[in-house]
């Protein structure tokens, strides 16, 4: 894991995401600290990005058509979609690594039971039953969390259940059953914190496809609900002017970009520097 | 090679099945009155009783789930509670678009991508690296903001292609080559966004592969016993490292589906995708599981499909699970 600090890829991405968050966490410091504020809608809106209003407010990204600061939103919507995304992935990790260990280190009926579950999961489009999910119960942040945390553990069970089934022939586990320590025993002190290496990285690209499908949602306004702010619900209110204010859509979405870039290469430092190591 | 196939295709209908039940029980267990909603508010007690019975609804779940799944088999989809159409003709009208949409787009896509990883593989650092921050920004983009961009580019900035549908209102009045271009200038956006989205991801797998290969002693051996760097390239890099590529051709399916789904959201594309969306939001029954159950047998399809090609390009495959 030494290697990992020289790596431009994981700077980049850290550097970034460090930035998405700190911005995220002071957003009340860093912008108008009101993302929902309207004044003279007509007197305010769609003024393109470094404009100031009548009011003498400076705008850096331009306002929309409600007259909001683009800005504003952003670091307001940065703060729904990076929580969501994490929350998710945390979520969805959990999972995974349960089921892995169960799969991994149980009897075999388990085992054949678990990864049939797994394989059938990874074989059911995600989106499709993201989109029933979301659409049937009602639209909300932590319905978003729960969708995308319980159709994203299938990648992360079968790395724990891999991880697992090999370092349980290991000499130190059968040192361990050895000494007589229980099974569950074995599993949490001996064999999970070994197969949690590789669930990082695909922890740091799982935030990014969270990211990513969060924001679909709220595109199709079956996720975060407005006024809140979130980066798919400001791409999707940017739709309907993009005619004559770009910046409205394209805000957001290079925001996104930027962010998931990061995740994807954070993840693949992760991936590489413990290949090396392995 | 007949016992492999049927076996897989039986486990590509189990998921098939396991996709229907979940939808089915998801949407019956779901809060909220469907019957309400589609009645509206003015509907007295007796009305939504009788839609209820009508519907099927105050049976049990389970005997609700015989009787459909009964006539589903029989392909007696039922009717769009929407528009009244039959289920099973609004599907059929929508499967073209999505298919023409998603097989263009991913042969494109990974044709694309392998010649950039094979650029990548034989080029030089700097080369490489440009091209990989491309590609990881590629394979970042959300499908539906790249084609709000692109149709802000080039449909309303430029004016060189229409923004949304499949053809022009007045396409009946086209020449027979005018329809056909027609056709084409609809398709250039929607299919540029996937395409652009796909050939990130392909050409990510496909460095990797292509890496990976050359470092086998039998290259080294190709190499060793003199034969010319390009068959070296064709015949021994290349091919072994398709296997992995085509894998992921089958695997990235899903993932090509769902942005299609957004895809078409933005484009106003008949395909399946939309037409999901729209049942979804709509709460249409019979649509939503149809629509769920052909997708599924799309995606399931595509998977056989790669097997299917893996084996023939290595058929050691052919008795181990698939990688």
């Amino acid at each position: 894991m030494s290697g990992i600090r020289r790596d431009p890829r994981a700077r980049f991405g850290l550097a970034v995401l460090a930035a998405a968050a700190v911005v995220a966490a002071a957003a009340p410091a860093v912008s108008s600290g009101r993302p929902a504020a309207q004044r003279d809608v007509a007197a305010t809106r769609f003024l393109p990005p470094l404009a100031t209003d009548v009011y003498g407010a400076f705008h850096p990204l331009g306002t929309d058509r409600f007259g909001r600061d683009v800005w504003t939103r952003l670091v307001y919507g940065a703060r729904v979609s990076l929580a969501v995304g994490t929350l998710a992935v945390l979520l969805g990790s959990a999972v995974g690594v349960a089921v892995g260990a169960a799969a991994g280190y149980g009897p075999g009926a388990v085992r054949l039971l678990l990864l049939a579950l797994t394989d059938f999961a990874l074989a059911v489009p995600r989106v499709v039953l993201v989109l029933v999910l979301a659409a049937l119960w009602r639209p909300g942040t932590a319905l978003v969390v729960l969708v995308l945390g319980l159709t994203g553990w299938m990648s992360v069970a079968r790395l724990v259940h891999a991880e697992v089934r090999a370092l349980a022939a290991r000499p130190f586990v059968e040192a361990a059953v050895a000494l007589g320590l229980s099974r569950g025993r074995v599993l949490v002190r001996h064999l999970l914190p070994h197969a949690l290496t590789p669930v990082i990285a695909a922890a740091a690209l799982g935030v990014g496809n969270a990211i990513l499908l969060e924001t679909g949602l709220s595109f199709l306004g079956l996720g975060v609900q407005p006024p809140t702010a979130s980066w798919g619900n400001m791409i999707a209110s940017g739709r309907d002017t993009l005619v004559n204010a770009p910046w409205v859509a394209a805000a957001p979405g290079a925001a996104l970009v930027l962010v998931v870039v990061a995740c994807t290469l954070l993840g693949d430092a992760i991936h590489d520097a413990l290949a090396r190591g392995a | 090679m007949l016992g492999y196939g049927a076996r897989r295709a039986a486990t590509g209908l189990a998921v098939v099945a396991g996709v229907v039940t979940l939808t089915f029980v998801l949407l019956r267990l779901a809060p909220g009155d469907p019957v309400e909603y589609w009645l509206g508010p003015a509907a007295t007690p007796a009305q939504l009783a009788a839609a209820r019975h009508a519907l099927g609804f105050d049976r049990p779940l389970a005997v609700q789930y015989l009787a459909w799944l009964g006539r589903f088999l029989r392909g007696d989809w039922g009717q769009s509670l929407a528009t009244g159409r039959p289920v099973a003709a609004v599907l059929w009208d929508a499967v073209p678009a999505t298919a023409t949409l998603v097989g263009l787009s991913l042969a494109a896509s990974y044709a694309l991508g392998v010649a950039v990883a094979a650029v990548q593989a034989a080029g030089g650092r700097r080369l490489d690296t440009c091209l990989s921050v491309a590609t990881v920004t590629l394979s970042a983009l959300p499908g539906y903001w790249l084609g709000l961009m692109l149709v802000a580019v080039f449909a309303y900035e430029a004016r060189w292609l229409p923004a949304f549908g499949t053809a022009a209102l007045d396409a009946d009045t086209l020449s027979a080559w005018g329809r056909l271009a027609d056709r084409l200038r609809h398709l250039a956006l929607p299919l540029a966004t996937l395409t652009l989205i796909g050939v990130g991801g392909a050409a990510r797998f496909a460095r990797g592969a292509m890496l990976d290969v050359r470092r086998q002693p039998f290259v080294r051996t190709a190499h060793a016993k003199g034969l010319p760097p390009r068959v070296v390239a064709r015949r021994h890099v290349a091919r072994n490292a398709l296997v992995p590529v085509v894998t992921l051709l089958g695997l990235s399916l899903p993932a090509l589906f769902s942005g299609a789904v957004f895809v078409e959201a933005v484009f106003a594309w008949p395909g399946v995708g939309r037409l999901l969306v729209e049942a979804v939001r709509a709460r249409d029954y019979p649509v939503v599981t149809a629509a769920a159950a052909v997708s599924a047998l799309l995606v399931v399809a595509g998977n056989l499909l790669a097997e299917f090609g893996l084996v023939a390009l290595d058929p050691r495959l052919r008795d181990r699970p698939a990688p």
